[in-house]
């Protein structure tokens, strides 16, 4: 067993883990924050995908132990303090980016990452992105255009 | 026709049309639906499976002794300390297998653990004596004299000779030989599917858990909760709890794709581990298991030939398919029955010809996926028309138009078509794909375009006794309306559609109007969520308990409306003395009860325009409830459509009440020198009734392409010997938003079906159907090469290439 503390979602914790444990079974199990989901546990399906340090990282492979000191936000910190869902939030419930919805918060979240680096991407530049996860219901067209919709871009810039 | 009243008038609608966002979108933009993998209860255990790792074998020894000695493990069950639960369409599965295992993935035994860790470090302690058995891993070598045989006996115990299935699926109409005689051209080929993955998003699981009067309580990943009910009914007869029953619960299901069209072997070991523990158990699979352990959609392998007179009218279509089912059987086994949809009714043929064979072999038995058979037999019957009209000298889409569907036919199936837009459809893919110009053949030509066309079931698809769904609405003292309906929101947007409809037939704004949980112990029964069914059965059911709910309000309003707006009146000229009420005789209105409900207010149809003749349908509830004799509101309809179960030896019946039809075309360029095929446009065109939700229709439409361009391209589960080897989406890929780059065109016909909900017709699965044999015609147009066999690789690109 070892304690580590970081910065989840702006606020300090700390909690005991043991070593081979993964970040997202920290974030669900120990945290309960629980919109983070493993849809493979293998970093093949994005499911998982959280912010940590400004970067978008599958949990599911990352390790705990290198989460200390560090911040992570997952697609419960995208809230407003209001509890409302953030602008990015509302775009994908407005356009049509959910379905099933299990892939959501993990595209949610390395949506943020990109608009974060790059706050006005071209839908070629958001397929790139979200190349990493995986989506079964929609075909991706209504969730690239959440996306661009939320970085101002415009639904019918080409494709 | 349907007993029950489910027509409205399509001039006035106000949601139905609409983008209305989805009512579950927030929650799941919020990371707070709750999937079974987010679901745990009060001292819940984990359950874990142990699974052969043969194809064909005796079990000759389970020593589950070291597992059971693990601290943390709570239970270890095999079929040698449980009872016999025979499971699956033909009863021909166990829960749990005992004497023999036949595919690769048998359950053999299982643990419930207090932590998932644990539950798979005692699952590794458990160890299998085997002693092989020679194994058949094709329908030939299934066929084969002298084969080894999968099963000894039937369910019933009469011994087998062979490897086929007891299911019979044949059509014959007119006379096949006088087609082939008319024929000027003819054209035979056979054409063959892969083994896919459904591959939803949140894997297979459940938790079961009893009661202490033995009732069952499970929550599972299904999308069809009461048969599933029944089914647990039928397995705790078999655990010895006559008379218990069982409530099924539906959380947020991460994709359904047909996984949940049967029950499963995990479920009833749960239940048997729950039952053994007296404490809740949850199995949920991961990614390894989903791909490994967990039914596929199934391959075929079809044998068609087509041919035309020298006008290019199809005289004669014979149809021969070879299934490989697999250790066991399951309701997907039942593919046939979609797939003579199109064999008989896809275009009009006078003469035709269609026999399903089904094989046990000892794969991977396979399950439902999207589309059902239509996919696949129309892979083969698309590509076929191709080569037909290649050899006819006829261009293809020239040669479908001229065989079109037509409005109010009757099929050689004896499918009662009546909306028909499938000219419209073709019309409309030519149109995008600009057919005439890009359709050229000329040497080194990369590019070319290929279309495809469907009909599917759009209003039902009786293949069980009851094709019924049941909705109840209860409306409460705040002017809510409590939605009880028994179908599965799998993400396809079967919410969206129950609160449009709901809305708008009952007349309240969709804000008041609450979805509640599917679940067994509320919702009235529906047979499921498949066959394109969800929106044609919710939308009917909807207007139908709605339309009741209506009788019943006016009903009541008669009596209470005058006193109501007395009551307003009173209020007004409190605040304002000099008021004076509207001119109208406000009893003789609601004597005739010319009512109508809109938005949540009740008014008078043509009474003067003053609030104080609006009331607020929360107002009347609470004059209806609180007061002596008084009552609450519930209305409930069970809507059966006006279609017939076919007789499957003969391939005939009028399986729904609606048709959908549709066309896909696809643009693409192949590079020769390494066999990609980069997709440039896809179009699609749907005969839909009439778009219910724009957006999720959008969504839906674009979900399928995505599907079908996986299915056409790249996906394929492979096995060797009966094992699965790319149990990961590392080595079996779905498309990611890095291929589908390419602009796709929707276009939705609409027609106004008189059996659909405001006119709609089922859409969910139309979607993949024709994908696959649109791109591969037009690869066909771009470098002349034909691949047969899905998917189509590169590989198989370059080899024919270099033929």
């Amino acid at each position: 067993m070892m304690r580590i503390a970081f910065s989840c979602n702006d606020k300090p914790v700390e909690v005991e883990i043991e070593e081979h444990q993964r970040l997202i079974d920290v974030l669900r199990d120990q945290l309960g924050l629980y919109g983070t989901k493993e849809g493979c546990g293998r970093g093949e399906c994005g499911a998982c995908t959280v912010i940590v340090e400004g970067r978008a990282v599958n949990s599911c492979l990352y390790p705990a132990p290198e989460i200390e000191g560090k911040s992570v936000v997952t697609i419960e910190g995208l809230q407003g303090p209001d509890n409302r869902l953030s602008a990015l939030q509302r775009s994908f419930v407005e356009h049509g980016g959910i379905q099933c919805g299990f892939c959501t918060p993990g595209m949610i979240m390395s949506a943020r990452a990109l608009l974060d680096e790059n706050p006005h991407p071209d839908k070629d530049e958001i397929r790139k992105a979200l190349a990493g996860n995986l989506c079964r219901c929609t075909g991706y067209v209504q969730i690239v255009d959440s996306i661009s919709h939320a970085g101002g871009g415009d639904e019918n810039d080409g494709v | 026709m349907p007993a029950v009243e489910t027509r409205m008038m399509a001039s006035k609608l106000e949601y139905i049309g609409g983008e209305m966002a989805r009512p579950d979108a927030a929650d799941k933009a919020a990371g707070q639906a709750v999937y079974i993998h987010d679901l745990e209860r009060p001292g819940m255990l984990y359950g874990k499976i142990k699974f052969s790792d043969q194809a064909h074998a005796k079990i000759v020894k389970i020593d589950t002794s070291r597992a059971e000695r693990l601290p943390g493990v709570q239970a270890v069950i095999s079929a040698y300390n449980t009872p016999e639960i025979r499971i699956g369409f033909l009863r021909d599965n166990f829960a749990l297998k005992k004497d023999k295992v036949r595919q690769q993935r048998d359950e053999i035994a299982a643990v419930a653990a207090i932590n998932p860790q644990i539950a798979a470090e005692a699952v590794e302690l458990i160890e299998v004596e085997y002693e092989p058995l020679p194994a058949v891993f094709s329908p030939e070598e299934a066929l084969a004299e002298g084969a080894p045989l999968v099963h000894e006996t039937d369910p019933r115990g009469k011994k087998r000779t062979d490897n086929r299935l007891a299911l019979g699926y044949h059509h014959e109409s007119g006379d096949l030989d006088a087609g082939r005689a008319a024929a000027a051209h003819a054209v035979a080929g056979e054409y063959s599917t892969q083994l896919i993955q459904q591959s939803c998003m949140g894997t297979a699981g459940c938790i079961a858990e009893f009661d202490r009067n033995d009732n069952l309580t499970i929550w599972a990943k299904t999308q069809i909760p009461f048969l599933a009910q029944r089914d647990f009914n039928n397995a705790l007869f078999a655990m010895d709890l006559r008379g218990k029953n069982t409530r099924v619960i539906v959380p947020s299901l991460g994709g359904g794709f047909g996984t949940g069209l049967d029950t499963h072997a995990y479920e009833y070991i749960a239940i048997l581990l729950a039952h053994r523990c007296g404490r809740p158990v949850k199995i949920l699979y991961d990614r390894g298991e989903e791909f490994a352990r967990l039914s596929p959609r199934q391959s075929s392998r079809v044998r068609v030939e087509q041919g035309c007179d020298k006008s290019g009218q199809l005289t004669f279509r014979k149809i021969e398919v070879l299934l490989d089912n697999g250790a066991y059987t399951s309701w997907g086994a039942t593919y046939p029955t979609v797939m003579l949809l199109p064999a008989t009714s896809l275009y009009r043929v006078p003469n035709i010809y269609f026999d399903a064979k089904l094989v046990y072999t000892n794969n991977t038995y396979c399950q439902a996926m999207r589309g059902y058979g239509n996919p696949e037999l129309t892979w083969a019957l698309e590509s076929n028309l191709d080569e037909l009209a290649e050899a006819a000298g006829i261009d293809p889409l020239e040669l479908r138009l001229l065989n079109c569907n037509r409005p109010n036919e009757t099929t050689p199936m004896g499918l009662k078509v009546t909306t028909c837009g499938l000219r419209e459809c073709i019309d409309t893919v030519a149109e995008k794909l600009a057919w005439k110009k890009i359709r050229r053949r000329s040497k080194g030509k990369k590019t070319g375009v290929g279309l495809a066309s469907l009909i599917h079931v759009g209003g039902g698809g009786r293949i069980y006794r009851s094709d019924g769904s049941g909705l109840i609405l209860k409306l409460d003292d705040f002017g809510n309306v409590n939605v009880y309906y028994g179908g599965v929101e799998m993400g396809q947007g079967l919410q969206t559609v129950l609160v449009a409809a709901v809305a708008e037939a009952l007349g309240v704004c969709p804000e008041k109007v609450i979805i509640n949980p599917t679940d067994t112990g509320t919702c009235p029964w529906d047979v499921g969520t498949h066959a394109s069914r969800g929106a044609f059965m919710a939308g009917n059911a909807a207007i139908a308990a709605a339309l009741q709910m209506r009788d019943k309000i006016f009903e009541h309003a008669r009596e209470l409306y005058p006193e109501l707006v007395q009551k307003n009146i009173a209020r007004k000229k409190k605040r304002d003395p000099a008021y004076n009420p509207p001119d109208f005789n406000i009893s003789l209105a609601a004597k005739d009860g010319r009512f109508e409900l809109r938005g949540g207010i009740l008014f008078v149809q043509d009474a003067p325009d003053d609030p104080v003749l609006r009331i607020e349908l929360d107002a009347l509830l609470r004059a209806v409830h609180f007061r002596e004799q008084g009552e609450m509101l519930v209305s409930e309809a069970f809507y059966d459509p006006p279609n017939e179960l076919p007789d499957w030896n003969k391939g005939y019946g009028n399986m729904s009440a609606a048709y959908a039809f549709g066309s896909q075309g696809a643009e693409v360029e192949v590079d020769r020198e390494t066999g990609e095929v980069k997709i440039i446009k896809l179009s699609a065109a749907h005969d839909v009734g009439r778009v219910l939700n724009r957006q999720t229709l959008a969504g839906q439409t674009y979900g399928a392409l995505a599907q079908g361009v996986g299915y056409a391209l790249y996906e394929e589960v492979k096995s060797e010997r009966g094992r699965i080897v790319n149990p990961d989406f590392r080595d079996y890929k779905i498309p990611t938003a890095a291929e589908m780059d390419f602009p796709i065109e929707l276009d939705f016909i609409e027609t106004d079906d008189p059996a659909g909900p405001f006119g709609a017709k089922g859409v969910g699965e139309p979607g993949l159907v024709p994908t696959a044999p649109a791109i591969a015609n037009a690869i066909y147009d771009a470098i002349g090469v034909r691949i047969r066999d899905l998917p189509i690789t590169p590989e198989k690109i370059l080899a024919a290439l270099r033929k």
